[in-house]
């Protein structure tokens, strides 16, 4: 059983599943489903690329959600402006690239709890520049009716066009992760993590990989940004105040960093999990916070690492039952 | 006269008013393993680091293969041919050996982008397997380094450093916690190297017997100075280095 | 100059305040290596342990203060090493980091949603009204605080440096391999400071939130604080904490009142970059040469 739910078949099998199910969602969810569903990938993107700073190369960042904002502003003044959306996705995209790398910065001179404060510092000062500064964000008042995305004649501006459309681009951005760590800069990025003085002695060019790590991470962030404009059509600086990028970090750490489906299971217990348990709610949040110190406390590599658990212990069971059944013969054949 | 590998020309390393190494001069030449002892706290580690770049001189001059390297990064003289193995023992346990093996040769040749769009493997697959065929450790090869024995750990971190293709190789005390059986077989390995590739080695040992039956040449540091050179045999027999280890 | 004056006491009041809070996040990192994100809630909540024992027990304010000390000391000091930073600190920064943070979710997620999502008065601890100092207004309350701070301040380095118990939580601090060795309780002395901790915390929440009101989301702009004020003061040292809470309060007053009052909030926050990155130590706190 064991087998065959970690042998590459079953693998391959889920993965068909779960995209039968995406794409057969707008045949039998409403709207509302639906745009439930296109959240939980969008903030799914963001915490990829998180993990990928984050879970990946080791470096902590509080500041994931400051990127999604910053995507969301520029994709959204674009759009509002006429400017093609690709034009808009791909100018969120690089913005916050450049603005991570410099934000990496810091990262080669201190590390651990100061890099995760000047980050939240970071995180915090793009939230005042958000609200303050109305000549170019609308302050407090945020911006509206930002217009879905018209491609090749293919007007997104339905739920259901919609769905589709950022499905396809999240499909395309979870390739492109998926991509980058299984590249030698994925080793790269775990070895610097892991030991980053005997990465060096090996060649690997720390200063610049910890750089890409928060700019590729903050990029993806910007990425996500880009596709939470269009979503939501209305947003004000609060959505992407600080809390937004504890949650990002909370959702990497609770699904698995350093995984790549980790990112979708966390996201999935923060976006789609407090709608499915209507019954607790309001109360939700104060059940996630104990079920999220439980994990941390029996689990600290999170969901994806209770599966691995999971999955290893009934390996072990199974082994030593053999071994015994082995011993059993063996004492057997001796007896005789 | 052929061109050294490594040069260190008048090292010397202070920390506050302290000077851990004193005016160090020597030279290694290709396919030499030279041997460097001394008492604890003689300075061997500090002359170690400032070679390898972790530690600037204070004065001084290191250069490889004639290329001033005084001061370098690490990763960048990793490209200039020098590996080095830690004295603690230092491989990325979440990764598995292999990959281990092919992240210490990945960034040998290239650019980044080169890495990012190329073959998963930098093309070192073959090469990291006969690695570990070389250090028999293809039995463990798909297996996180994190969950092998000490001894296969020491075997690999060895091996991490030779996967590039070295021109020199700094080993610091490689037969640290290593058991008599994986100690032969370690020196057996690098002799091999040795020999094979003409590959040039610079070692730091507390385990006498080691150096002597690794070397051709061993320098003895004391106090941050240079006090005696020579073979094997002539260390052994040298006074000065009797002294130094047992005159205190 | 009447102006400034009033700025300058009352950022002192507000900055001594931060310093309490900033002492006990720093003590906590110092003894057991805990990052507390839900320090701002810890300053948040002990406000609240009193109004609950106003509201359901009935009893008087000063007994619900008394009640507002234990409860704290019992929650966050105790129950909060107990259950969340004991198991967890072998697994290192990471996952204690996401935990505290979801303490925080949590303490004010419970305020939220069995008290009240609105700022509540919070009676002043002596009555409250303005002192005429050479043209500037000042209040009791700020004088109070400060005095109070004080007092606090002093008493705490009388026990840290002063006592063999706060010798014995030095070295506890400094390195509890040897202190066990030397046969200090190294256990019971971290404790200790999780006590102080709740300790300083519950007084900070009684002082600010007469000022400030009581409300769930007090915790955001105190945790930020405290740990600018930390940072900024050098991490490891008592004075350090101190000087940085009482700088970060009164350039917050002075830099809202004479560069912008909207961005009061990002003042410390581009201090604290500029501090972490060209004093990573602190102003207070002395550099080591990194070794390999």
């Amino acid at each position: 059983m064991i087998d065959f739910l970690t042998s590459r078949g079953f693998k391959i099998f889920f993965a068909l599943f779960i995209a039968a199910l995406l794409i057969t969602a707008p045949f039998y969810l409403r709207n509302f489903g639906l745009y439930l569903i296109a959240m939980w990938l969008v903030i799914s993107v963001a915490a990829l690329g998180l993990n990928l700073t984050l879970g990946y190369a080791g470096q902590v960042s509080m500041a994931q959600g400051a990127f999604v904002g910053i995507g969301a502003y520029v994709t959204g003044l674009m759009t509002l402006a006429g400017v093609p959306w690709p034009v808009a996705f791909l100018c969120s995209g690089l913005l916050c690239f450049v603005i991570g790398w410099v934000l990496g910065y810091p990262a080669l001179r201190v590390q651990h709890h100061y890099l995760a404060f000047v980050t939240l510092a970071f995180s915090t000062l793009v939230f005042l520049l958000m609200r303050n500064e109305e000549w170019l964000t609308k302050g407090i008042y945020g911006l509206t009716d930002v217009p879905r995305p018209i491609l090749f004649g293919w007007n997104t501006g339905k739920a259901f066009d919609f769905y589709f459309f950022v499905l396809g681009v999240v499909t395309l951005l979870s390739l492109g992760v998926w991509w980058i760590i299984r590249s030698p800069w994925g080793r790269a990025f775990v070895a610097l993590r892991e030991n980053p003085v005997r990465a060096l002695s090996l060649g690997v060019d720390t200063r610049r990989y910890t750089l890409m790590a928060f700019a590729m991470g903050s990029a993806i962030g910007g990425f996500a940004g880009a596709l939470y404009a269009p979503l939501v059509q209305f947003f004000e600086p609060n959505s992407f105040a600080l809390p937004l990028s504890l949650n990002l970090l909370l959702m990497v750490i609770v699904g698995g960093g350093g995984t790549f489906f980790g990112p979708f299971i966390g996201a999935a217990t923060a976006v789609l999990l407090p709608e499915w348990l209507r019954i607790a709610q309001g109360y939700y949040l104060i059940i996630y916070a104990i079920v999220v110190m439980v994990l941390m406390l029996f689990c600290p590599t999170g969901i994806m690492g209770l599966g691995d658990r999971f999955i290893s212990h009934f390996r072990q069971k199974r082994i030593s039952a053999e071994r015994a059944e082995k011993a059993k013969d063996m004492s057997q054949q001796e007896g005789k | 006269m052929m061109q050294p590998v490594l040069e260190v020309t008048d090292v010397s390393k202070r920390f506050g008013g302290v000077t851990a190494v004193d005016g160090v001069s020597f030279k290694v030449y290709e396919g030499e393993i030279l041997g460097i002892i001394g008492p604890n706290g003689s300075g061997k580690s500090t002359l170690f680091n400032c070679v390898l770049g972790q530690l600037n001189p204070t004065q001084g001059s290191i250069k490889v293969d004639g290329h001033d390297v005084t001061g370098a990064r690490p990763c960048d003289l990793n490209r200039l041919g020098v590996s080095r193995t830690f004295q603690l023992l230092q491989v990325f346990p979440e990764l598995s050996v292999r990959d281990n093996l092919i992240l210490a040769g990945q960034e040998h040749e290239g650019t980044m982008l080169d890495r990012l769009l190329g073959p998963r493997d930098a093309g070192l697959t073959a090469s990291a397997n006969q690695m570990i065929e070389f250090f028999r450790l293809s039995h463990v090869a798909d297996e996180k380094a994190g969950g092998l024995s000490y001894g296969q750990q020491k075997l690999l971190d060895a091996a991490m450093a030779f996967m590039a293709g070295p021109r020199l190789v700094l080993l610091d005390e490689p037969a640290g916690g290593v058991n008599l059986t994986m100690l032969g077989h370690l020196r057996d390995r690098l002799k091999a190297i040795n020999t094979e590739q003409n590959a040039t080695f610079v070692v730091i040992e507390h385990n006498m017997e080691f150096v002597m039956a690794l070397c051709n040449r061993i320098i003895v540091l004391a106090e941050g100075k240079i006090i005696a050179e020579g073979t094997p045999d002539e260390i052994r027999s040298n006074p000065e280095v009797i002294e130094a280890y047992l005159g205190h | 100059m009447a102006a400034f004056i009033q700025l300058f006491v009352s950022g002192l009041a507000t900055g001594a305040i931060y310093a309490l809070v900033a002492v006990g996040f720093m003590l906590l990192w110092q003894t057991s290596q805990t990052i507390n994100f839900a320090q701002g809630e810890f300053v948040m909540i002990p406000a609240f342990f009193v109004l609950w024992a106003i509201r359901f027990l009935g009893i008087d304010f000063w007994p619900a203060v008394g009640i507002g000390v234990i409860v704290s000391l019992i929650i966050l000091g105790f129950l909060f090493k107990r259950m969340i930073v004991d198991p967890m600190i072998k697994h290192g920064v990471l996952p204690m980091v996401i935990s505290t943070i979801a303490l925080s979710i949590f303490l004010k997620e419970m305020v939220k949603d069995f008290y009240s999502s609105q700022a509540q008065p919070f009676p002043g601890l002596i009555p409250s009204s303005d002192l005429n100092f050479f043209g500037a207004v000042i209040s009791t309350q700020n004088i109070f605080i400060l005095i109070i701070a004080s007092l606090t301040v002093v008493a705490l380095n009388f026990l840290l440096n002063g006592t063999r118990l706060g010798r014995a939580m030095q070295a506890t601090a400094q390195n509890p391999t040897v202190a066990r060795i030397l046969g200090i309780p190294v256990e019971r002395m971290i404790l200790y400071t999780f006590l102080i901790n709740a300790a300083l915390v519950a007084l900070a929440s009684f002082l600010i939130s007469p000022i400030y009101l009581a409300k769930f989301t007090n915790g955001d702009v105190l945790g930020l604080a405290a740990f600018i004020a930390a940072i900024v003061g050098g991490f490891n040292q008592v004075r350090g904490a101190i000087v940085g809470g009482l700088v970060l309060g009164v350039t917050e007053n002075l830099a809202a009142a004479y560069i912008s009052a909207q961005y009061r909030g990002a003042i410390p926050l581009i201090l604290l970059i500029v501090v972490i990155l060209w004093r990573p130590h602190g102003l207070m706190g002395r550099a080591e040469e990194r070794t390999v």
